[in-house]
């Protein structure tokens, strides 16, 4: 094993270490366990800027360490794992603190944060996993990490989601188990290759839709995609930064991520289209991208609200794919990053909400611009991005899925973008109307603070909000997500 | 390779004659046995099978012992999990003793039993004719029915006597075959058999016998009637190893039979029909583990489900090419990845009773809350069970899917996912209490040993473990031919 060898581990590692021994502090040693996990997210957003550096100039590296019979657990960095890499590393990096600020006193801290990290362990190992078999091992460690995360609180409401969600995910973990099994005795162990591994000749094409299916739906249940996205407003039980990771990096990006790899590294779009799969898949989107909406209109419950945000929103990223040709692709590759950092800072915000004014529901957040103009600041621009005005990331992303979808003469997707823009408007802007406008009906309870909110709850929301203002405004710059996805996707979708 | 039968029997004697010894036969037995099977293992590894006779008397009337690759395999489990149970169960009775301080009367007849089941258990899986596995079989059921019935309460007692009249049954059903075997053929030698047995009812209805006989003791479903009393009954460290070894052992004779003795023969009929038995236990074995009122119970019924895991393996086996190689990997896999976490489980669900007075599902989250370790240990077990990865249950499971698709076998194929998800459901019904917020847990009536907790929580390890080992398996897990005579 080459040293370099060992970057893709120690990515993977930075988390998991400090989350074993954390596993085993005592509940009362605050100061050891803080510095291990932040020693653990910086070595991390350390590593994997380093892998990124390295790829820019092309170098990727991997790892093989066999498993059993003709299956190996193969790591590798190319640019495509990077993207996810680099975005778990740096939101955790910001979640870890936003976490210690928001769980300050409470109990079970170090059960949290053990989880908190193998959680992000996961999420690494399969952004850089380089083949289905691998991708799978670390998709199901993340179902087990996060369990514990979503029933936090111990309330019968908790452990009821939490039911909900484990029903889910291992359901979903099992169609992707099943159909890689039988992929893997049609095609031997399948490693991810730009452009897809496999050819027409491989099986008869109903058998590889059938498997297509089976993968796709296994990764559409994490993804969030209708009529598999039960569990998510139902785990929006969790507390506000489980709910911020699961939303913007953990679950439904790997979900999402998933379906990116199997359409493009395992069937290849090519492929995908000649079975008359891609046009499915891309009205199985759409539809999720309009129900999420419509569906997210209804709530009074903010985090709820944004729960129906998420699956409208990671579902462009499925479009993009699904639409085929490198626009298309490119803008819903960009999504994955541009949607993270704008979820996050919409639940961080939320989340700050909660713990500061004990403010849950849309009705009572009646002038709270005032009480916390920060944050609510903060929220107001990752509101925007999800509406996709400009000049926000998320104008950026509509912009690209748009002339994409024109680019592969399938102009309908632009009106799709044109409505589900004018429905994020309107379960958007009313609650900025409601925040700024409205004259408070209550008293805030005093802070006794110099800020509005403990600073840990207040500097991770604006350190996003202004990533997502600047992805938007320097995208055309080299060390934007936009050139990470054109990269990528010339990689993968020949232009 | 003669020391790993001898050296427990040995032991046996020794702590019945001097009781007080038992610490030191503890460490020095498993330690002797540790030893003896590396010696044998070292030897399989570089010159392959290895037959012995003892005292030189060659077979029949001799005593001959057979070590291959899958001998070395059951050989290695056994160690490890027996080694585990013993040192558990020092803390064990450690805790049993009267106000005065003197030990429990029921430790007195439980380590000459134990060392017994070890020696019969060593036995079995080195028997290289059909009457000493026979022999071997027998010292094991008698050491095992005992055992449940050391822990001495009404229930226990119930459970030892139906345990004994089915063992008894499968014993005699095995020496009926075994008989008609030797009637036909004048053999005793499993080597010889093969060679020797031909196309014909006679091998047939004595296949049949046999299968019947190993089946009850296996407790293949609907012959699994016993196993939940049994199992659930017995003191802490005898249902780990009953759950994890003992009915392993009538698996490993089963394995012998069809795929050695019988082992060039159209067996595929039989094999669908023990692979249906073992899709219903996975079912009706799962089902029953998430309707169980008590931990013990509850882990109990695992293994009958898990049980039913191997004999859809069993009829995998019988697939020609890839499928049928996946498939022995997947059973050999499955069968030592259960041994260790179900011996996990239960040596966790054991310390729970021990600490708690009782091991209720209700109020089980106060318990474990208050036993961290334990806790730990039975969710790593559990994960094995279920079979998520990185874990050896995993690995099985993953294999057995494979040959599954690989001869398309959608039917089964659905019952493994049915069965993963019944599993995840019985064991969350453990593991979720632990995270509901409730209040102050009363205090446990005693405080556990933390040898007690560690022993469970190094089997729970392994099984996990033999997730990453799987390379290491490989070589020792195809080939269940043995050596020619």
């Amino acid at each position: 094993m080459s040293p370099g060898a060992l970057l893709p581990l120690a990515a993977v590692l930075s988390a998991l270490g400090p989350g074993i021994v954390i596993a085993f502090l005592p509940e009362t040693r605050h100061g050891l366990r803080t510095v291990l996990n932040l020693a653990g997210a910086l070595l991390q957003v350390g590593v994997v800027t380093l892998l990124v550096a390295e790829a820019a100039r092309g170098n990727a590296y991997t790892v093989r360490i066999p498993f059993v019979v003709g299956t190996e657990i193969l790591l590798q960095t190319d640019p495509l794992a990077l993207l996810l890499a680099g975005l778990s590393a740096a939101l955790w990096l910001l979640t870890t603190i936003y976490a210690i600020g928001y769980l300050e006193g409470s109990p079970h801290r170090s059960r949290f944060f053990s989880f908190f990290s193998l959680c992000v362990s996961a999420t690494l190992g399969l952004a850089l996993a380089g083949n289905l078999f691998t991708f799978f091992v670390f998709y199901e460690l993340l179902t087990l990490a996060t369990y514990p995360l979503v029933v936090h609180r111990g309330t019968d409401e908790s452990v009821r989601a939490g039911r909900v969600y484990l029903g889910y995910t291992l359901a979903g973990g099992l169609a992707l188990l099943v159909g890689m099994a039988w992929l893997t005795q049609i095609a031997g162990p399948v490693e991810f290759e730009p452009g897809g591994v496999l050819t027409e000749g491989a099986a008869d094409p109903a058998t590889l839709a059938v498997i297509f299916a089976l993968l796709v739906g296994g990764m559409g249940v994490k993804a969030g995609l209708v009529p598999l996205h039960g569990w998510l407003p139902v785990a929006m039980i969790a507390p506000a930064p489980v709910s911020a990771l699961l939303h913007a990096v953990a679950v439904v990006k790997a979900g999402a991520f998933g379906i990116v790899r199997v359409v493009d590294e395992v069937y290849g779009i090519a492929l995908v289209t000649s079975l008359g799969l891609a046009t499915p898949l891309a009205l199985l989107a759409t539809v999720t991208i309009l129900y999420g909406s419509l569906r997210a209109l209804a709530q009074d419950y903010l985090k709820r609200r944004l729960a129906y945000s998420t699956i409208s929103q990671v579902a462009y990223i499925t479009l993009g794919v699904a639409l085929g040709g490198a626009t298309a692709t490119m803008g819903g590759l960009m999504h994955l990053v541009h949607q993270g950092i704008m979820k996050i800072t919409l639940f961080f915000c939320a989340g700050a909400l909660a713990e500061t004014l004990g403010v849950h529901r849309i009705s009572e957040m009646a002038g709270v611009g005032r009480r916390m103009p920060g944050t609510m600041a903060a929220f107001t621009v990752g509101a925007l991005g999800m509406i996709g005005a400009p000049p926000t990331a998320g104008f950026i992303t509509k912009w690209y899925l748009g002339l994409g979808g024109l680019g592969v003469e399938k102009p309908w997707v632009v009106g799709v973008l044109a409505l589900s823009g004018l429905l994020n408007a309107a379960y958007f802007l009313p609650v900025l109307y409601v925040a700024w406008f409205k004259p408070p009906e209550r008293e805030w309870p005093a802070s006794g603070r110099r800020l509005e909110a403990h600073w840990m709850l207040l500097a991770p929301p604006l350190v996003t909000a202004v990533l997502a203002l600047l992805l938007g405004l320097l995208a055309s710059t080299p060390f934007s997500a936009l050139q990470w996805a054109r990269l990528i996707s010339f990689r993968e979708v020949a232009p | 390779m003669v020391a790993l039968p001898m050296l427990p029997l040995a032991v046996a004697l020794l702590v019945f004659v001097f009781p007080e010894l038992r610490r030191w036969a503890a460490v020095a037995g498993t330690a002797g046995i540790a030893a003896a099977l590396a010696a044998a293992g070292g030897e399989v590894a570089t010159e392959g099978a290895r037959r012995y006779a003892i005292g030189g008397w060659p077979a029949p009337p001799g005593i001959a012992l057979l070590a291959d690759p899958l001998s070395v395999l059951l050989l290695g489990l056994t160690t490890v999990v027996s080694g585990a149970a013993t040192f558990y169960a020092l803390g064990y009775w450690a805790g049993h003793r009267d106000p005065d301080g003197r030990p429990d009367p029921r430790e007195r007849a439980f380590w000459p039993l134990w060392w017994m089941l070890w020696a019969g258990l060593n036995a079995l899986f080195l028997a290289g004719d059909a009457f000493n596995a026979y022999v071997a079989l027998e010292v094991l059921s008698l050491a095992a029915v005992a055992l449940v019935a050391v822990a001495g309460d009404a229930g226990a007692l119930r459970a030892a006597l139906r345990y004994l009249l089915v063992s008894l049954a499968g014993s005699l059903a095995y020496l009926a075959g075994v008989a008609l075997l030797y009637a036909e053929h004048g053999l005793l030698d499993l080597a010889s058999l093969a060679e020797a047995v031909e196309p014909g009812p006679e091998a047939v209805g004595a296949l049949a016998v046999i299968t019947a006989g190993l089946l009850m003791k296996t407790a293949l479903f609907p012959l699994h009637f016993w196993l939940p009393g049994a199992h659930s009954r017995a003191p802490g460290p005898v249902s780990a190893v009953l759950s994890g070894l003992v009915v392993k052992a009538g698996f490993f004779l089963l394995l012998r039979y069809w795929f050695w003795v019988y082992g060039g023969w159209e067996v595929a009929t039989g094999t669908a029909l023990i692979g249906s038995l073992g899709a219903v236990a996975v079912l009706w074995g799962s089902v029953q583990a998430l309707a169980a009122l008590r931990l013990k119970l509850l882990v109990a019924y695992s293994t009958v489900a898990q049980l039913g895991y191997l004999f859809l393996a069993f009829a995998l086996i019988s697939e020609p090419g890839v499928a049928g190689n996946l498939g022995q990997e997947g059973a050999l896999y499955l069968a030592l990845s259960h041994g260790l976490a179900k011996g996990g489980a239960f040596l966790m669900a054991g310390t729970c009773l021990w600490a708690a007075g009782n091991d209720r599902l209700e109020g089980i989250g106060d318990t474990l809350r208050q036993l961290p370790v334990s806790t730990a240990a039975f969710a790593l077990a559990g994960i094995s069970l279920i079979g998520l990865p990185p874990t050896g249950g995993f690995v099985g499971k993953w294999l057995l899917l494979r040959a599954m698709a690989e001869s398309e076998a959608w039917v089964w194929l659905a019952v493994i996912a049915a069965g993963t998800f019944l599993a995840t459901g019985y064991i969350f019904r453990v593991l979720v209490p632990v995270f509901q917020a409730g209040t102050e847990p009363p205090p446990l009536e005693r405080t556990p040993p933390r040898i007690m907790e560690v022993s469970a929580l190094l089997l729970a390890v392994a099984a996990v473990g033999m997730g990453f080992l799987a390379p290491v398996f490989e070589p020792l897990m195809l080939g269940l031919q043995g050596p020619s005579p």
